[in-house]
């Protein structure tokens, strides 16, 4: 039976049109927040917080966040913070993970088994248990404020996932292209580049994918550790939210522009999400 | 002929056993030096706090020396309420939102394994409240959902007639909880269908033709097939939700009700309190906890890779 396609013997048609029209009630009762939020930031802020649609859409409130005001977080700035941090330190996180997959899956070191799980209990280790000592010394080394301290710590909160992720991928790589390639005498480089990652290509993209999600959508460590001029996204949304006048238009807008990014990075790489998701014991 | 060569490639290194371990180690180092240096050194350096009266000098008016001060921290702890109403809190939200995103992802799972017009769209509609921001979600609903300003639940609580609910600061956990469920349902949907459709199709239809009713091939062999599936889903989301932060710094800040473990970790110590030594001690407390949950965790994930491997 192909995956998704059951249809069991002697089941009516109209069970199956049934099963088809509650899944997509239930999609839509799911997604309706996000809808609403969408349709809201196209109206005035009268209408938003009255929840009616007298005055119509416009793009206005998608302009009026880009408009920087001297002295507050500008989209600008925390654009090019967010954009800076997820991307340098989703390149770092795979220039570590896919070596180490590498020895884990295709060379695999004494031991691979204990070090894939050391990998991932870090993961399970609070963040709360560690943030002071990286704040004492963060303030120590003058790193408060700065992307640095937020590209050091994505790295560190993303890399397991990465080792693991691509670990399972390379487990797919047949054995005999890379025996082949070994006997060769291909290095170790150059077997990673001929040899692996044109067929673990998808999988890399795909980790390389929810790493940036995970980076952009960061929030604690941003907030502690750069409430200043470093800020990213997340920051640049809730300071969206006014106490004085109507703001739910233009934070609407500011909502959309903020997850649009990683929304269309995570449909893409959503048959693979899986995967990550469950430290590679899914496919 | 290549196992000739192999032969030769492998004799290379019978006379260099050092070399060759280094050398199957060496990819591997940089992630792991990282990862240990990065995750590992700050715990320990906070369990040394945990240890001392350490304080932020720039926040208190008469700054003292740090000094050791034995396990006076983990003593305090016991008689904290409000750390025991933390980790009460902790252990409701985590309950609750684990449980019914857990149910609900069963459920949208079960729909998503049939074939239907749209399935894909479905899927991709049903996964976004998981990809939003966690910040953006909780905004969302408190500004949109909650609000009493202009809340489409109090709009439509207006419209039939009934008085308006402060749903944040009368249902704060409760209010959360609907946040953490709305963005957790689609992880576990995820997780579950992934299991649904690793069943063997063949003993389904076997039973299907042997006139099993629907409800009986579920509890019979679907549920059972679905366990470690659900156990999976279950202890990953666990050790996530225990550690929200985001839903709950932009919902309530931490009011009464709402404060969990690592909300209140973060008020002692650089939220305000600054701590550091005391709020330490709490932390460790925090993951000797997370280390209780991870080790289940990590023996179902160990059970499902060794599956994996055998296939």
């Amino acid at each position: 039976v192909k995956r998704g396609t059951k249809l069991g013997v002697g089941e009516r048609r109209s069970f199956t049109l049934g099963i088809g029209m509650l899944a997509w009630l239930v999609a839509l009762i799911w997604i309706f927040p996000v809808g609403w939020t969408l349709l809201t930031s196209f109206k005035t802020e009268q209408d938003a917080a009255a929840q009616t649609l007298n005055q119509g859409l416009s793009f206005g409130r998608y302009h009026d966040i880009a408009q920087s005001t001297p002295g507050t977080l500008s989209l600008q700035t925390a654009f090019m913070n967010s954009l800076v941090v997820v991307l340098v330190s989703t390149l770092i996180v795979l220039v570590l993970a896919l070596p180490a997959a590498y020895a884990l899956a295709i060379r695999p070191v004494h031991k691979w088994r204990d070090v894939l799980f050391f990998f991932i209990s870090t993961k399970f280790l609070p963040v709360v248990a560690s943030i002071f000592p990286i704040y004492v010394y963060a303030e120590k080394w003058n790193l408060i404020g700065t992307r640095t301290i937020l590209i050091i710590l994505y790295v560190a909160i993303n890399l397991p996932l990465a080792v693991w992720m691509t670990r399972s991928f390379f487990m797919e790589v047949p054995r005999e292209l890379i025996e082949a390639a070994e006997i060769d005498g291909t290095s170790i480089i150059n077997q990673l580049r001929s040899v692996i990652l044109p067929i673990a290509a998808p999988g890399i993209a795909a980790t390389a994918l929810l790493c940036v999600i995970f980076a952009w959508n960061e929030y604690f460590y941003a907030l502690q550790l750069n409430f200043a001029s470093g800020s990213t996204m997340p920051q640049w949304v809730i300071s969206n939210v006014s106490t004085r006048g109507n703001f739910l238009a233009k934070l609407s807008a500011a909502s959309i522009v903020a997850c649009l990014p990683v929304i269309l990075a995570g449909w893409a790489a959503q048959k693979r999400m899986i995967r990550g998701l469950s430290m590679g014991a899914l496919k | 002929l290549t196992a000739a060569a192999a032969d030769v490639a492998l004799k290379g290194r019978v006379g260099d056993p050092f070399s060759s371990a280094w050398r199957r180690r060496l990819p591997l180092l940089p992630a792991l030096l990282y990862s240990i240096a990065v995750t590992q050194l700050p715990f320990l350096v906070s369990i040394y706090y945990s240890f001392t009266n350490l304080k932020d000098k720039t926040q208190s008016l008469i700054p003292e020396p740090t000094k050791f001060v034995g396990i006076d921290n983990y003593k305090q702890i016991f008689s904290d309420p409000f750390f025991r109403q933390a980790v009460w809190t902790s252990v409701q939200m985590t309950v609750f939102a684990v449980v019914l995103s857990l149910v609900f992802g069963t459920l949208f799972a079960l729909l998503l394994d049939r074939k239907f017009l749209g399935q894909g769209l479905v899927r991709t509609l049903l996964i976004t409240p998981f990809l939003l921001m966690p910040v953006v979600a909780a905004l969302i609903w408190k500004q949109q959902m909650f609000s009493s300003l202009f809340g489409l639940l109090d709009k439509a609580l207006t419209f039939l007639g009934l008085s308006s609910v402060q749903f944040i600061s009368s249902h704060p956990l409760a209010s959360i909880v609907t946040v953490l469920v709305w963005q957790w349902t689609p992880f576990m949907m995820l997780i579950i269908l992934a299991g649904l459709q690793s069943q063997p199709g063949d003993i389904l239809e076997s039973a299907n033709v042997d006139g099993a009713s629907g409800f009986g091939i579920f509890r019979q062999l679907t549920l059972p097939h679905l366990r470690r599936y659900l156990e999976l889903g279950a202890l990953l989301g666990s050790i996530f939700i225990v550690q929200a932060f985001d839903a709950i710094d932009v919902m309530t800040g931490g009011g009464p009700g709402s404060t969990n473990i690592p909300y209140y970790v973060y008020q002692e110590s650089i939220g305000g309190g600054f701590r550091y030594g005391s709020a330490s001690a709490y932390a460790i407390v925090v993951v000797i906890f997370s280390i209780i949950i991870a080790t289940f965790a990590l023996r179902v994930l160990s059970s499902l890779f060794k599956d994996e491997e055998r296939a």
